[in-house]
């Protein structure tokens, strides 16, 4: 059984409904539209069984996501309302730090963090190794550092996981990472080896392209599919003009816009049929 | 199907052949047996056999390999897939992809199958190999055995017409590895699949072949069928039984090895009842108990709670939860005093190695208690011990001191790890599967090494002839509990696989587990003659013989 309904759709929609879902905080800057974004995206992760794996991203986004809000307000001089006067700087001049450039600093941090979580959906739930199948049969060269480079990863994340717990497996002994490190990257090259030869033994240097391989559109590869036309047709509208509109400067201006709903409609709704996992 | 030529094939950069001047046919539908010590070549000729020497390897390369009408030296690894299939010992780096399913599916791909096919494929390998439930798993959430389970089945799901298979039982308990023979037996058998298999514990494959090729220093130096190699070599423990028992012949199979003892007057009695447990008696005590015997047990509450109190290690009602998964070790205690040399055992997942990090320190229980004395670890990985830049940096007094730990072949680097972890200053000594890759004087060797140690050891193994060596005590670890914990005389000579093969010759009669033990109750029953036989010549799986040697 698979975790959820994102888990269980084809790679391709998966995929594209994630790049949907990211597209919107790419193109938007109505704080309203990306907190229902934000809103979704959690919402998501609780329905997918994601929780750690966000958990771990907003611990490294987040501080990430608030050094560029704080270089914002350091950078700008834009904005009517000054909250810090600053020093006169021969080369810079009056350095104001402004309530407005605060906020686009903030939004800035909102869109950042948002575009990583779905990242991170892309990560967790959509299936590597279809896609890189579909990108074999675009190019197989790519197909073959792309998968070489995906298997390496995993290895070597799990080689340097044993090799540290067998630096304590001696009485008194600590883990030295930086040796851990050493063996880990010195020896990368052999596990290359070892995996490539692996990848030669199963005619991986054939050349041939995997054939296409057709499967019935699953509920949730039409739901997502639905889901992820829904979110395009936002951002469009966003970038259009049509809803989430947002002036920073001179001085905010930020209305009330009710489409954050129909991202978050489109977001959750495919989750709730979890019928065929 | 295969057909090897002169072949003399130097790795780069070494100072003696890995083969000299091997020659070899393997015909179709043939299951020909790589045996040898450690070195001695046989990963050298399977990866001849399908290409990787010398195109993935480099070096130089004399003579000729034909694999299924093509030459080797024309024919990439990429192209000999199309006709033979490959596993090799370690299953972490033979699993490609992310899914079991697209890993049963990429070689089928590979080969220019239409997709139709390679979902037939796909399906058909994975019900040969008991992997339908498995199919949708990542691989990187599968343990060491079910990867070697799904590296086999890429390998055969384009049914190849040769199998080159690199000790695939290595990383498997007693109960998956016979399945595995048995599945290697039917494409043998079935569809006439030549297979090449290179492995250490003969006693398990040599029903199952045609013809076993010896190996030593790179060269042939035996090709016959099964019986007469056997005959010549007493390389399993029913060959040796029959040597030391003063019977002649050697037999293959342990149902072989039943009727003529049938023939020579033995009845089998019936098998011990589990309870109560008895001691061993002296007369057939296994070796490792004669060599240095563990403490007797406490009898009465208060001399079992002090001794419980004084144990060298005590795992007490030890739980280990994942967060996001199954409990792995449920509820286990376990006590041990000083001098017990303890055998781990159980079928892949039931806790064995988690429990020995658990002991070690490496990760901490969920629920309970455990307290050991300082405890060092050999991992299943042995090279990971060895992190500096010369063996001699954790190694001083090893004969490999100036060498880097990755220029040296896989044995040598697993001895230097055993050195290491052998020499360290700790009353527990844990180890997790050290005779894997093991050739059996090797393995003698290490049994007779660790019945001279006064500490705790504990040592997680699939080999029952091993745990029978040294062992004092087996600890059977079933559902990440101990459902079984007695002296070896009992647990391993009345189970179907956790049992060794004496053992399963005998029936468990007087509780033999060992050749010796097992010509003693022989004797005692008037069948052969237990000191006709004496040390037989070649044995390779014979304790005594190397504990000569040793002293």
């Amino acid at each position: 059984m698979r975790r959820s309904p994102l888990h269980a759709t084809r790679a391709g929609v998966g995929g594209a409904w994630c790049l949907a879902l990211g597209l919107v905080p790419l193109v938007c800057e109505n704080p309203f539209v990306l907190a229902f974004v934000l809103a979704a995206e959690v919402g998501v992760a609780l329905l997918a069984g994601l929780r750690r794996p966000l958990l771990t991203a907003v611990k490294w986004g987040v501080p990430f996501a608030l050094v560029v809000a704080l270089i914002n307000v350091l950078v700008t001089r834009d904005g009517a309302t000054v909250l810090f006067r600053g020093p006169m700087l021969p080369w810079a001049g009056q350095v104001d730090f402004t309530f407005e450039a605060l906020v686009y600093g903030l939004v800035l941090a909102l869109r950042i963090v948002a575009i990583l979580l779905v990242s991170v959906f892309f990560a967790a739930a959509v299936d590597a190794d279809e896609l890189l199948r579909a990108l074999r049969r675009v190019s197989v060269r790519s197909g073959v550092t792309a998968a070489l480079a995906l298997r390496l990863f995993g290895v070597l994340r799990r080689d340097a996981a044993r090799l540290a717990d067998a630096q304590r497996c001696l009485p008194g002994a600590g883990v030295s990472r930086l040796a851990v490190l050493h063996a880990v990257t010195t020896g990368a090259l052999d596990r290359a080896t070892d995996v490539a030869a692996t990848l030669e033994v199963r005619g991986f240097g054939t050349g041939v392209r995997p054939p296409r391989m057709p499967r019935p559109w699953s509920r949730h590869d039409v739901a997502f599919a639905l889901s992820a036309c829904g979110l395009v047709v936002v951002a469009a509208g966003v970038l259009v003009g049509a809803w989430g509109g947002f002036d920073p400067y001179p001085r905010v201006s930020a209305p009330v816009d009710w489409v954050g709903v129909a991202v978050l409609a489109c977001a959750w709704l495919p989750f709730l049929d979890r019928r065929g996992l | 199907m295969l057909r090897v030529s002169g072949l003399t094939y130097w790795y780069a950069g070494a100072d003696a052949p890995a083969l000299a001047d091997v020659s070899l046919r393997v015909g179709e539908g043939e299951l020909v047996l790589l045996a040898g010590g450690s070195g001695s070549g046989k990963s050298t000729l399977l990866r001849a056999a399908v290409g990787l020497v010398p195109h993935f390897h480099g070096g130089t390369f004399g003579g000729q390999v034909v694999t299924g009408g093509l030459d080797t030296r024309s024919h990439g690894p990429a192209a000999l897939a199309a006709v033979a299939g490959t596993l090799f010992q370690d299953p972490e780096t033979q699993v490609v992809m992310g899914t079991v399913r697209a890993e049963l599916a990429f070689p089928l791909e590979n080969l220019g199958w239409s997709a139709a096919a390679v979902a037939r494929g796909v399906e058909e390998a994975a019900l040969a190999l008991g992997l339908g439930a498995l199919l949708d798993r990542p691989t990187h959430e599968l343990s060491g055995g079910e990867l070697q389970r799904v590296a086999l089945a890429a390998a055969l799901a384009g049914r190849p017409r040769l199998l080159a298979l690199d000790e695939p039982t290595s990383q498997l308990d007693p109960v998956a590895g016979d399945e595995l023979l048995g599945v290697l037996r039917r494409l043998n058998e079935e569809w006439g699949t030549a297979i090449l298999l290179a492995e250490h514990r003969l006693e398990r494959c040599l029903p199952a072949a045609d013809r076993v090729v010896e190996l030593q220093g790179g060269r042939i130096v035996a090709d016959a069928p099964p019986r007469e190699w056997l005959a010549r070599t007493r390389a399993t423990p029913a060959a040796q039984l029959f040597s030391r028992a003063g019977l002649a012949g050697a037999p293959v199979t342990v149902k072989e090895a039943r009727r003529e003892l049938a023939r020579a007057g033995w009845r089998a009695p019936a098998p011990p009842a589990p309870a109560p447990p008895a001691p061993p008696s002296p007369a057939v005590a296994p070796p490792a108990a004669l060599a240095s015997p563990a403490p007797a047990p406490p009898h009465g509450v208060l001399a079992r709670r002090r001794a419980r109190r004084e144990a060298a290690l005590a795992v007490e009602d030890a739980w280990v939860e994942l967060r996001d998964g199954p409990a792995v070790l449920r509820g286990v205690s376990l006590h041990a005093q000083r001098g017990e040399r303890i055998a781990l055992m159980g079928r892949n997942g039931a806790g064995k190695s988690t429990l020995l990090k658990l002991i070690a320190g490496l990760i901490e229980p969920t629920r309970g208690r455990v307290r050991a004395q300082p405890a060092a670890l050999l991992t299943q990985h042995p090279g990971d011990h060895l992190l500096h830049e010369t063996i001699g940096d954790d190694v001083p007094e090893s004969e490999l001191a100036a060498r880097h730990p990755r220029d040296v072949s896989g044995g040598e680097r697993q001895r230097s790890a055993l050195r290491l972890i052998l020499a360290a200053p700790a009353d527990v000594l844990l180890l997790d599967e050290p005779t894997r890759g093991m050739d059996p004087a090797r393995r003698d060797a290490l049994a007779q090494r660790l019945t001279t140690r006064t500490g705790v050891t504990i040592v997680a193994t699939h080999d029952a002839e091993f745990a029978a060596a040294f062992a004092t005590r087996v600890v059977l670890l079933g559902d990440g509990r101990p459902v079984a914990d007695a002296p070896p005389a009992e647990v391993l000579a009345g189970g179907w696989y956790f049992a060794t093969q004496v053992a399963r010759v005998l029936g468990g009669a007087g509780g033999a587990l060992t050749p010796e033990a097992g010509a003693r109750v022989l004797a005692a029953h008037g069948v052969g003659d237990a000191d006709a036989g004496g040390e037989p010549a070649g044995a390779s799986g014979d304790l005594a013989a190397r504990r000569g040697a040793a002293s």
